[in-house]
C-alpha cells in the first residue's frame, strides 16, 4: 500500500496533478484565512503602518516643528 | 540655542544609500531612454547607423534595455526598497555602512561593464540577460548581499507586522535570484574568454530563456513596483490602502500564477502543445490578481478624487495604475494562441511592453521619486508646475508610442497573412517594411516626448536638491553667526 503511494509519487508524470492539488489547496486556504473568522479588524489595521513611521523623524516635518518651536519662543 | 539642529532622521535611517541609488536611477534613466530614442530613429532612418558597428541597432538595443530595466528600474527599486523597508519596519538598514555600499558599487559596475561589452560586441545572446558570464557572477554576489541587507533589516524591525510592500520586495529579490542563476547557467569557453555556452540546448534553452524573460517582467517590473505602489500611493494620498486583505490575496495570487506563463512567448514553435496551453491559461488567470491590485490602488483615492486636479504626483501614480490595468488586459489577450499567431514577430509586442514599461513602471517611479526625493533631502519640491508639464509630456509620449506600434504591428501581421485569389502571399516582406515607416517615425517622436519629460524631471530634482543644500549651508552659517554673537 505505502509502496504504491511512493511509486505513484516517483512517477514524474504525476507531479502535474500533485502540484495542482497542493498549490490550489494552499491558495484556497489563504482565501479562507483572509476572509473568514474574526481577522478582519486585525488584518485591516495593518494598512496604517506607512503612517506610523515616526513622523518627527521625517525631516520636512521636523523642520516645520522646529519653525513652530522657534515662533513660539520668539513670541515669548 | 539650536543645539538640536542636526536632523535626527539621518542618524535613525540610512538615507545616504537611498540618495545615491535615486541619483543613479535618474542618470541611467536619461541615458537609457536616449539610447531608446536613438535606436527607434535608426529603425525609421537607417542612415543613422553611420556604418559604425558599435552604434548599430543590434548592439545599442541591449544597451537600451539594460539601462532602462536594470539601470533606471533597478536603481529605483534599490532606492525605494531601502527607503520603504526602513520606514515601515522602523529600523535602520542592516549591514552597517559597508554592505549597502557594496550593493551600490556592485550594481553600478555591472551596468557599466554591460554597456561596454555590448558595444564591443560581446553578448550572451539571451534577451534581458545579455551580460557575459563574469558580469553575471558580479551580479550574483551583489544580489546575495542585497538579499541579506533587506532580510536582516526586516528581522530587526521594531514593528511587529511586516507591511505588504515588503512582501512584494521580498518576492522580487528571491525570484530574481532564482531566475538569474538558472537562466545564466553556462560553461565558459576558457577562463580568460568572455564567451560561454548555455547549459541548456534546443527547446529547453528557449523555455529557460522565456521562463526567465517573462518572470523578469513579473517579478522585477511588476511585483517590485507594486511594492512601490503599496507604499507611495497611500503616503501621497494621505489615506491608507483601500483593502489590506485584498493586498494579501493580490500578493499570493500573483506569486502563484506568474511563474507559469513564460511559455506564451513561444507559441507555435517546437514547444510541447500542452506547455503552450498551460502558459496561455495561467496568463488569462493573471488578469484577476492584476486587476485586483489596480483596483486596490485606485480605490485608495475613493473620496479624495479632487486630488487628481490639484496634485500632479497623484496624477502620475493613478495614471500608472491605469496603464497597469490596460497592459495587464492586453497581455492575456496576446497570450491566446490565435491572437499570438497574428501578433508574434510584429511590433505589437514591442508596443505592449512599452505600455507597461513607460506607462506603468516609469510613471509609478516618477510619482514615487517626486514624493521621496524632497523628503530625503528635507525640503520641498522646486516646482510643482514642472511636474504637471512632465506628466503631460510623458502621457502624450506613451500614447503616441503605443498607438504607432498598434498600427505597425497589427498592420504588418495582417499583411504577412494576406493571400491573393490564387493562394499566393499578397505582399512581399519589404512591402510590410515600407508600410511601417510612418508608424516608426511616430514611435520615435513619442519616445522623444517621453525623454524630454525625464529631462525636465532631472532638472526639477536637481534644483530641489541644490536648493536643499544651499539652505542647509545657510542654516549652518546662521548657526555659526549666532554662536559668535
Amino acid at each position: 500500500m505505502i509502496g504504491d503511494i511512493f511509486a505513484w509519487l516517483g512517477n514524474m508524470e504525476n507531479s502535474k496533478p500533485l502540484a495542482l492539488i497542493l498549490f490550489f489547496s494552499a491558495f484556497v486556504g489563504i482565501i479562507l484565512y483572509v476572509y473568514t473568522g474574526k481577522r478582519r479588524k486585525r488584518l485591516e489595521s495593518y494598512k496604517d503602518i506607512p503612517f506610523m513611521d515616526d513622523d518627527e523623524l521625517d525631516p520636512t516635518r521636523q523642520k516645520k516643528q522646529q519653525v513652530k518651536k522657534d515662533e513660539s519662543t520668539n513670541g515669548k | 540655542m539650536s543645539t538640536n539642529a542636526v536632523p535626527v532622521a539621518t542618524e535613525q535611517y540610512n538615507y545616504g544609500i537611498v540618495k545615491k541609488f535615486a541619483i543613479m536611477a535618474m542618470i541611467w534613466g536619461v541615458l537609457g531612454m536616449l539610447a531608446g530614442v536613438y535606436i527607434a530613429s535608426e529603425l525609421a532612418w537607417p542612415f543613422l547607423n553611420f556604418n559604425i558597428a558599435e552604434i548599430t541597432f543590434g548592439r545599442l538595443r541591449p544597451v537600451h534595455t539594460t539601462l532602462v530595466i536594470f539601470g533606471f528600474g533597478g536603481s529605483a527599486l534599490f532606492a525605494t526598497s531601502y527607503y520603504i523597508v526602513q520606514r515601515t519596519c522602523q529600523a535602520r538598514l542592516w549591514g552597517g555602512k559597508l554592505l549597502p555600499e557594496l550593493t551600490f558599487w556592485g550594481w553600478q559596475l555591472a551596468l557599466v561593464l554591460g554597456v561596454i561589452t555590448y558595444m564591443a560586441g560581446y553578448t550572451q545572446g539571451r534577451e534581458y540577460a545579455e551580460f557575459v558570464w563574469p558580469v553575471d557572477l558580479l551580479i550574483t554576489v551583489t544580489w546575495v548581499v542585497y538579499f541579506a541587507v533587506y532580510a536582516m533589516t526586516m528581522v530587526k524591525r521594531s514593528q511587529p507586522h511586516i507591511y505588504v510592500a515588503n512582501w512584494f520586495f521580498m518576492a522580487f529579490i528571491l525570484a530574481t535570484a532564482l531566475l538569474h542563476i538558472f537562466n545564466n547557467l553556462a560553461v565558459p569557453v576558457a577562463w580568460n574568454s568572455l564567451e560561454s555556452y548555455s547549459l541548456f540546448a534546443g527547446v529547453q534553452d528557449a523555455m529557460t530563456q522565456w521562463w526567465y524573460g517573462h518572470n523578469a517582467v513579473g517579478f522585477f517590473l511588476t511585483a517590485a513596483f507594486l511594492g512601490m505602489m503599496y507604499y507611495f500611493v497611500p503616503k501621497q494620498a494621505g489615506r491608507p490602502i483601500y483593502s489590506y486583505r485584498l493586498s494579501i490575496v493580490h500578493f499570493w495570487a500573483l506569486s502563484f500564477l506568474y511563474m507559469w506563463v513564460g511559455a506564451h512567448h513561444l507559441h507555435w514553435t517546437a514547444l510541447p502543445d500542452w506547455v503552450s496551453t498551460l502558459a496561455a491559461t495561467f496568463s488569462i488567470l493573471l488578469l484577476l490578481p492584476s486587476w485586483a491590485g489596480m483596483i486596490n490602488g485606485i480605490m485608495t483615492l475613493s473620496g479624495a478624487w479632487e486630488k487628481l486636479r490639484t496634485d500632479p504626483i497623484i496624477l502620475f501614480l493613478v495614471t500608472s495604475l491605469a496603464f497597469y490595468g490596460m497592459s495587464t488586459f492586453e497581455g492575456p489577450m496576446l497570450s491566446l494562441k490565435s491572437v499570438n499567431a497574428l501578433s508574434h514577430y510584429t511590433d505589437w509586442t514591442i508596443g505592449h511592453v512599452h505600455s507597461g514599461a513607460l506607462g506603468w513602471v516609469a510613471m509609478i517611479t516618477f510619482g514615487s521619486f517626486y514624493h521621496m526625493v524632497p523628503r530625503l533631502w528635507g525640503t520641498t519640491l522646486y516646482s510643482t508646475k514642472l511636474v504637471f508639464v512632465h506628466f503631460w509630456l510623458a502621457t502624450i509620449g506613451v500614447v503616441l508610442y503605443i498607438v504607432a506600434l498598434w498600427v505597425a504591428g497589427i498592420g504588418q501581421g495582417l499583411m504577412l497573412r494576406a493571400f491573393d485569389q490564387y493562394g499566393n502571399l499578397a505582399y512581399t516582406f519589404i512591402e510590410t517594411v515600407t508600410f511601417m515607416h510612418i508608424p516608426y517615425v511616430v514611435r520615435a517622436i513619442g519616445g522623444a516626448f517621453f525623454l524630454s519629460g525625464i529631462l525636465l524631471m532631472s532638472y526639477n530634482l536637481y534644483m530641489t536638491i541644490s536648493g536643499a543644500r544651499q539652505s542647509a549651508s545657510a542654516e549652518g552659517r546662521d548657526a555659526v553667526a549666532a554662536a559668535a554673537r
